[in-house]
């Protein structure tokens, strides 16, 4: 049937083929004559390479090095810089380092050589947190000061003026930890060879990227390696650079061996050695008068980048931006410093920087509340910012912002009012509620000066073809897009095709991150849709189309100044907690949600969306502990890092508000991170209240809460 | 050592004859392609390779072959086409259960082997019931619908 509106009901257009277990992921690909690969990794967090001898090699099985990169090629990984090696070489920065592959037909056999390979170091005093990064512990990794990247932004006086003025200062420091993805589907890539050109099948979010980075190699243009996205089992960031780290030593082995290899993590290599969310230490400053208004707040954000800077510095950017959370304060300074250690690299997980600093913000806010008698709720809400006012980076807010009626509506549906009479602090129970949003899409004008995003329409008799280098991980964006084009043409959703990205085939419509496919690369769609359905009668033809930038958003990068994002995505969650005095266990007993995602594309998508953000945001506060002991990360299993089953929290109660998006399709804003960014917060109050103890860091299992109740913090 | 091995999988007769410590897993994906059986943890905790032997949800990752001498085992490509795994299959896809699918035909297995006992789970029952399976993209909600979906839909079947 022809859809008619964009509400028009959907069924999701890869469900069905993923539910009969028909959807090919990487791991069930076999090509003839095909070998295993292997990582050989580093077993120490820093030192140097004395030697590496590998045990006698079988005919057939293969180690490949930094050696066998040819002449013309280049050992580096082109991410945002070129800093991360494909191969170590002369010294290890992290624990898992990779410093060869292993190749060869027999799994059991190469498991077997793996064990026996004999690596030599001179071991060096490894930095693992930021307190060790800052203190150049063991000498500094990078440059003199261990300073992988930093920034500032500054609105309104200087803070030594605001300060003078104030009647008093509420200092504080709010820790993050490590957070793992867990993707169901571990990393996992294929490399061969087809037409003389090389071709690797990957799970992955940005093809492009993969190209991008590892061409430099072997000294090939781009264009030699075709990218392959093979159905992706869940991504969350951890499969935007990381790819590359595979495809890098997959494709090099390539060059030597010219047979197809595959290359599947396990689950233990996947845990241990993959990236992470940042670990984060946001301290604080805030200038109070003697009534508890806030006339100002310093802060100072630091990321453990680890070794290498991969997308480190523009996490931290969003970081910053985010760090004065959907609040209007008169005056601000924020400076973040993302520092590097001797851990795995830390990388993109959704929200990209923006949870660690909205999680702060918003307990910072809790603890003055508190200290001054306030209700959190009523007094975050005298500072929501409004449509025009004036961001943390000096632009302003373009879009009409709605968090009063998302408060409104979370307050009502959650019983707030009653429930903070009826728990007093301190009863084991409590409700917490926490205010969030998410710049969509690119920072600043990115999309426009970095991405130049295409997109194209195959038209081919009655069908048509959507060409996009944008990917489906899980988030539903195949089924978004193809109903994008299928209502603006007027023609059933089945007649619109979408394959899984081939670099050689498709546009490149720009990563698949930043939430920025569907309100960007949707809108142009929209737009050669639009087009299309004009010239529908002149038979089979194609248009494509480049984005288009906004007009009235002006953005310097040099100085952080302007409009950082296109427009935000806005959240409120409140979660209420039973806490198990004797186990010091929290039960979650509700949640609630109210989301500004313009207009829903999709709202089942949406809908399944939310559910899964909120659960993997109160998973980071609450149970997914990753610690990182000299180097190690000590948790390696799904067994001993937990993540949320099907018994941990109670069904969702959710809204929307409606809030079209002037350049978003069908007035769709970017909704896949917003979902993460907020529920953290909101359980970490509930627990405060619950308990009446006042916490510092995320994650708080409940060995933690123990001992926070025991330092009667 | 190797050990001849007789079961049948989604009403089939098979032979293995090799190592009787092989994974149920890889006989499965790799001797008899069946790929629907997903492998996501290796040690039993994430479900994404549940099957179903001789009527009980087991893992197949931490079954070795030797263990499934005279077993009946089904996996998601013994159910997908039955009214039971159609009317599952329709319910994932329409309830909106469905996001990057890799757990999701463990998931079904384990809705199969939940209704096939329990032809009318409560909420709790069914949470349980897929208690082992872990899913990352869902936060669960429209998986436990899908289910109840399931049920309004199959009506006699499950009973």
């Amino acid at each position: 049937m022809p859809l008619t509106g964009i509400d028009d009901r959907v069924v999701r257009v890869d469900a069905a083929a993923k539910a009969r277990g028909e959807a090919r992921y990487v791991c069930d690909y076999t090509f003839p004559d095909m070998l295993y690969a292997y990582m050989v990794r580093s077993s120490i967090p820093r030192g140097t390479i004395d030697s590496i001898s590998i045990p006698k090699l079988p005919d057939g099985y293969y180690f490949i090095s930094a050696a066998d990169i040819p002449p013309e090629g280049k050992n580096e990984l082109w991410m945002i810089q070129k800093d991360w090696r494909c191969f170590a070489e002369g010294d290890v920065r992290y624990v898992g380092e990779t410093i060869g592959l292993l190749v060869g037909p027999d799994r059991n056999i190469l498991k077997y050589l793996l064990d026996h390979v004999d690596i030599k170091y001179t071991e060096g005093i490894p930095a693992v947190s930021i307190d060790d990064g800052i203190a150049c512990k063991g000498g500094a990794i990078v440059g003199e000061d261990n300073v992988l990247c930093q920034l500032y932004v500054e609105k309104g006086k200087p803070m030594s003026e605001v300060f003078a003025e104030a009647d008093s200062i509420y200092e504080e420091t709010l820790e993050t930890g490590f957070q793992e993805h867990v993707h169901l589907e571990t990393n996992a890539a294929i490399v061969t060879e087809e037409d003389g050109k090389y071709a690797i099948y990957a799970s992955a979010q940005c093809p492009f990227y993969i190209r991008k980075s590892v061409a430099g190699l072997l000294g090939i243009p781009q264009e030699d390696i075709i990218i392959r996205q093979t159905t992706t089992g869940g991504a969350f960031g951890g499969k935007e650079h990381f790819p590359d780290v595979l495809c890098g030593p997959l494709l090099v082995a390539e060059h030597r061996i010219h047979k197809p290899i595959k290359l599947v993590f396990d689950r233990e290599e996947d845990m241990l050695y993959s990236v992470k969310r940042h670990p984060s230490k946001v301290t604080y400053r805030t200038a109070l008068d003697k009534d508890g208004n806030i006339l100002g707040i310093e802060g100072l954000v630091y990321y453990n980048c680890g070794a290498y800077l991969s997308a480190s510095y523009v996490v931290l950017q969003r970081g910053v931006f985010h760090a004065n959370g959907v609040y209007d304060f008169p005056n601000t300074y924020v400076k973040g410093i993302g520092i590097a250690t001797n851990t795995f690299p830390s990388d993109a997980f959704r929200g990209f920087g923006a949870p660690q600093t909205l999680f702060a913000i918003e307990t910072h806010l809790d603890h003055i509340a508190r200290k001054f008698g306030f209700d959190p709720a009523e007094y975050k809400a005298r500072y929501f910012i409004k449509q025009g006012g004036e961001t943390i980076t000096n632009g302003h807010i373009v879009e009409r912002v709605m968090l009063p009626e998302m408060m409104k509506q979370v307050v009502d549906a959650s019983g707030y009012e009653e429930k903070i009479r009826k728990y007093p602090i301190g009863s084991g129970r409590g409700i917490g509620i926490s205010f969030y949003n998410h710049g969509g899409a690119f920072t600043g004008n990115g999309e426009q000066a970095i991405i130049k995003a295409h997109a194209r329409l195959v038209k081919t008799g009655g069908r048509v073809r959507i060409e996009v280098g944008s990917t489906e991980m899980g988030q539903g964006f195949q089924t978004a897009l193809r109903k994008i084009a299928a209502v603006v043409l007027g023609i059933p959703i089945e007649d619109v095709d979408y394959d899984n990205p081939d670099t050689s085939l498709v546009c490149d419509s720009g990563p698949t991150a930043a939430s920025r496919s569907t309100m960007i690369v949707g809108k142009i769609v929209e737009r050669c849709a639009a087009e299309m359905k004009e010239r529908w009668a002149e038979g089979d033809f194609s248009v494509e189309k480049e984005y288009e930038h906004p007009e009235g958003h002006p953005w310097d990068q040099s100085t952080f100044r302007g409009d950082a994002y296109l427009g935000y995505g806005w959240g409120c969650a409140a979660v209420e907690v039973e806490a198990d005095k004797l186990t010091n266990e929290i039960h979650v007993t509700g949640i609630w949600s109210s989301h500004d995602i313009g207009h829903a594309i999709d709202e089942l998508i949406v809908h399944g969306q939310v559910n899964g953000g909120i659960a993997q945001s109160i998973g980071y506060a609450s149970m997914e502990k990753m610690e990182n002991r000299n180097g190690y990360f000590r948790q390696s299993s799904m067994s001993d890092y937990v993540v949320p089953t099907s018994m941990e929290f109670p069904k969702q109660e959710w809204f929307l508000v409606e809030n079209p998006y002037e350049w978003g399709p069908f007035g769709a804003k970017g909704m896949g991170e917003l979902v993460f960014n907020g529920a953290d917060a909101a359980y970490i109050d509930a627990v405060e209240r619950a308990l009446g103890i006042t916490v510092h860091r995320i994650p708080m299992p409940p060995e933690d809460i123990e001992e926070a109740l025991g330092n009667g913090q | 050592m190797v050990s001849r091995i007789e079961f049948s999988v989604n009403g089939r007769k098979t032979v293995f004859s090799g190592n009787p410590l092989t994974r149920l897993i890889d006989v499965l994906r790799e001797d008899l392609s069946l790929t629907g059986v997903k492998e996501g943890c290796g040690e039993g905790e994430c479900g994404a390779c549940s099957v179903i032997k001789d009527g009980r949800l087991v893992t197949s990752c931490i079954i070795p072959v030797g263990a499934v001498n005279g077993s009946e085992i089904l996996t998601i490509e013994g159910i997908r086409d039955t009214d039971k795994g159609r009317c599952l299959v329709d319910a994932f896809a329409e309830g909106g259960a469905v996001q990057c699918g890799f757990c999701i035909p463990g998931m079904v297995m384990a809705a199969y082997a939940l209704l096939s006992s329990n032809p009318n789970p409560s909420e709790e029952d069914i949470r349980r019931g897929i208690s082992g399976n872990i899913c990352r993209c869902t936060g669960y909600d429209l998986i436990v619908e899908s289910i109840k979906l399931a049920v309004r839909k199959g009506g006699d079947l499950w009973a």
